[in-house]
């Protein structure tokens, strides 16, 4: 598995959901994954039910088997201000610059730096090590923007390289852009089995191919089971309809004769679900991608539900060696 | 579940008990689409909740009740354009064709295109040598194509615009895809004190090198950000900056006196701000921050609509009995009719479901899906009541009596094992249904007990997406209309 597993998807579709839930599956016995949001959203503070996450890498969880995952907000700002106090040592000197606007400046308004510095701050932790020179985490796993602006965020070098095309910001992009076009890094996208997302899923791998970012995954999310197949409801209607409150009636349910009539109706919208389900999956078929699915949580997006994803994600062979 | 949690496992604090939606004001929207005062809707909320679509479902609406209007989308997907007759959106208002209505309503849709907009401000306030010289500056190219902000500040730019030329009588905005739904309000303001700031003059001061004897001391400063800057993003990079901002800068204070001008129309009494979330936990939780906000600003909040609302018409039926009348059938076991029945019929369910595998598999968290399930509990007192002298009792009278007569002859049709296998996936479905609608109401309680003020309508999930006007029509339909929860 790549070092690096970036988690993009539409809006709505679960991507923080999922990237928690790879990171833990990632962290098999003895191996610790790294965990970033770069949006400044504190949805992993959230789904985890602690406080708001610092600008510092810390424990949030163990996972099942001993793993560790830790996690991580990256503030654009802060790492600038690390950055230059790495290299320039500006101590007071970067205060005053972010008094000036010098700083909001370079974060928010020039283009294409902040996302520098927040691919950066990831690839750097990919590739830090410990003294022994093992790595300091198995994997990083990152909670990216949407899939509408996930290329460009990845992007970084084309972007930046019009722009500053020396000095260490365009050194900072080439080094990132390295890690981000090697097999060390898998960009995986989240879609729900509609339209949508799945249009959306299909216009973003092509825009990552074009970039040369190294697709990985479809992540089929909030995959609900089936219970009845179209014949099963073709079957329903019609003239079964008395046999069916009979057997209602025979099964225990008061008052059968007035449900059978909504109860079908949800059958029916069942059945249509699963047929646009399946020209969905046709479509997802042809982007010819591998896809890990997920089931659908019915009590939402907990720790518990959390744990099963993980789980879920370990079945399907993430974190097998 | 048997993995180690690290911290509770369910979520958060829980608003009292009683804070349905009876005690919630409805969000009638066909008022303040018909009245002539308003003249901007904008539509908010997370991304994937459906903004663009309600915003287009209001359009025609709005459009077929008489006002002139224009939607205004920010990135529809393809198939939202295509729905209203438009294969492609671009940045001129096009007129949508098949809006029915005699009011002489019409409808025009538009998507943002903010280079294009950026180029014509430019256009529109610079000498063409000028306008040529920024349009061509490498640093204008990358801030005009979308960063950090552009994209916000065009779309208010644009909606300006809009509400200058006069021509529609409502205007329908949706809001950018955002890292945080807020930006659309934060990043004008920014964009506009970052090209009029301290640091923009810094950047300018070579320009205007022998002017006031304060710029001195701004040139120590300068020389020593500029150093800094130009370490770190090349010096190139911050020369084409300055060739900007000096190309620009008569336009610097048009932009900013265009961004206030923007803000207060926000905050006029013409506009209804409509925060759009689904009903999860995510959605609604940036609904709420949303709410708190626009209060802060003083922006005008007409409701909450909330998108893709479960109902069920058998909402009487629990999903503890739907489930263990599903079981009675997989066990092809009949259950008794008799009178003295339907008294404990709760009881064997809930006690039979932890040994059966299939349920326990599918709700890992049996208690707090009980606990959040008012809608059920409250259908359950209701169904068994019905099995009284009630409403229904007609048929479940007929079904008692006539059971025990002639018993074996009336089960036989119906342990035929294939309508009973059915009739179990239709009581499953309903089972995962009602789960699904108490997960859902016990979201939007919380909200509810946080704004018991804000005003929500409801919009019924459909299965599908929307392909063509008459699917924005339903939606209009539904976002009009309370919704039946019976």
């Amino acid at each position: 598995m790549s070092r690096l597993q970036v988690v993009s998807g539409k809006g709505g579709t679960g991507k923080t959901t999922v990237a928690a839930a790879l990171a833990l599956a990632l962290a098999t016995e003895g191996k610790r994954t790294l965990l970033v949001e770069v949006e400044g959203r504190q949805g992993i503070a959230q789904l985890f039910e602690t406080e708001a996450l610092p600008y510092e890498e810390r424990k949030i969880a163990v996972a099942p088997g001993g793993g560790e995952v830790y996690a991580l907000a990256i503030d654009a700002e802060r790492a600038l201000l690390d950055y230059l106090q790495m290299f320039y040592k500006l101590g007071g000197a970067g205060r005053a610059l972010k008094k000036l606007g010098a700083i909001d400046f370079a974060t928010t308004i020039a283009p294409g730096v902040r996302d520098v510095l927040l691919t950066g701050k990831a690839c750097e932790a990919v590739r830090r090590r410990e003294r022994d020179g093992r790595p300091v985490y198995d994997h990083v796993v990152m909670d990216a923007p949407p899939t509408g602006r996930i290329t460009r965020f990845l992007n970084v070098n084309d972007e930046v390289a019009g722009l500053a095309r020396i000095g260490p910001i365009h050194h900072q992009a080439q080094a990132v852009m390295g890690v981000l076009k090697s097999p060390d890094t898998a960009v995986h996208l989240v879609t729900l089995l509609e339209e949508m997302p799945v249009q959306e899923t299909a216009d973003g791998v092509a825009e990552l191919r074009a970039a040369g970012l190294p697709v990985g995954r479809v992540v089929v999310n909030m995959v609900r089971p089936q219970v009845l197949d179209e014949a099963a409801v073709r079957a329903a209607s019609g003239d079964h309809r008395e046999a069916i409150a009979r057997t209602l009636a025979g099964a225990g349910v008061a008052g059968a004769a007035g449900l059978v009539e909504p109860l079908l109706d949800q059958a029916a919208e069942h059945a249509r679900r699963v047929e646009l389900e399946r020209d969905q999956r046709a479509v997802l078929d042809g982007i010819g991608l591998p896809a890990y699915e997920l089931p659908y949580l019915g009590d939402g997006a907990d720790i518990a539900g959390l744990y099963r994803l993980a789980k879920e994600l370990r079945k399907q062979g993430v974190g097998a060696a | 579940m048997t993995e180690k949690t690290p911290g509770p496992a369910d979520g958060g604090p829980v608003p009292p008990a009683g804070a349905g939606l009876d005690a919630v004001p409805f969000l009638d929207i066909d008022p303040v689409l018909d009245d002539r005062g308003t003249r901007i809707i904008v539509c908010c909320g997370a991304g994937g909740v459906g903004k663009t679509t309600t915003a287009a479902a209001l359009g025609v609406r709005a459009a077929e009740r008489g006002r002139r209007v224009v939607v205004l989308t920010i990135d529809p997907a393809r198939r939202l354009a295509q729905s209203m007759g438009i294969d492609a959106l671009d940045n001129t208002p096009r007129r949508v064709d098949g809006i029915k209505g005699s009011d002489g309503g019409e409808l025009h849709a538009m998507m943002l295109d903010m280079k294009r907009t950026f180029d014509e401000i430019v256009e529109a306030h610079a000498d063409p040598a000028r306008a040529r010289a920024i349009l061509e500056n490498p640093f204008y190219q990358s801030l005009s194509a979308g960063f950090a902000g552009t994209q916000e500040y065009m779309a208010m730019e644009k909606l300006g615009q809009l509400r200058a030329r006069d021509e529609w009588d409502l205007i329908v905005v949706d809001t950018p895809p955002s890292r945080s739904a807020l930006d659309f309000l934060d990043a004008p303001k920014r964009l506009g004190s970052f090209l009029d700031g301290k640091f923009i003059k810094l950047l300018m001061a070579p320009a205007k090198v022998g002017g006031r004897a304060g710029m001195k001391f701004l040139n120590v400063g300068m020389s020593m950000m500029t150093g800094t800057l130009g370490k770190l993003l090349g010096g190139q990079f911050l020369g084409d900056v300055q060739t900007f901002v000096a190309a620009m800068d008569t336009m610097f204070g048009g932009f900013r006196t265009r961004a206030d001008a923007t803000y207060r129309l926000l905050q006029a009494p013409g506009t209804a701000f409509l925060v759009v979330a689904a009903p999860e936990r995510d959605a609604l939780r940036e609904a709420a921050y949303f709410v708190e906000r626009l209060a802060a600003e003083g922006m005008p909040l007409a409701g909450l609509v909330l998108n893709r609302v479960h109902g069920s018409g058998a909402a009487r039926l629990s999903a503890e009995r739907a489930r263990a009348a599903a079981e009675n059938l997989d066990e092809g076991r009949i259950v008794d009719q008799g009178p003295g029945k339907t008294g404990q019929r709760g009881a064997p369910a809930t006690s039979s479901e932890p040994s059966h595998p299939a349920t326990a598999a599918v709700s890992p968290a049996r208690p707090s899906a009980s606990e959040a399930a008012p809608t059920a509990d409250a259908s359950e007192e209701h169904s068994s009541r019905d099995t009284g002298p009630d409403s229904t009792g007609p048929d479940t009278g007929q079904d008692s009596t006539t059971d025990p007569d002639t018993g074996p002859d009336s089960t036989g049709p119906d342990t035929d094992p294939e309508l009973a296998r059915l009739t179990a996936g239709l009581l499953r479905l309903h089972a995962e249904r009602m789960r699904v609608l108490a997960r859902e109401q016990h979201t939007r309680d919380r909200f509810t007990a946080l704004h018991p003020e804000v005003a929500v309508t409801e919009v019924a999930a459909l299965p599908g997406d929307v392909h063509d006007l008459a699917g924005l029509r339903a939606i209009g339909e539904r976002l009009s209309t309370p919704r039946d929860r019976s």
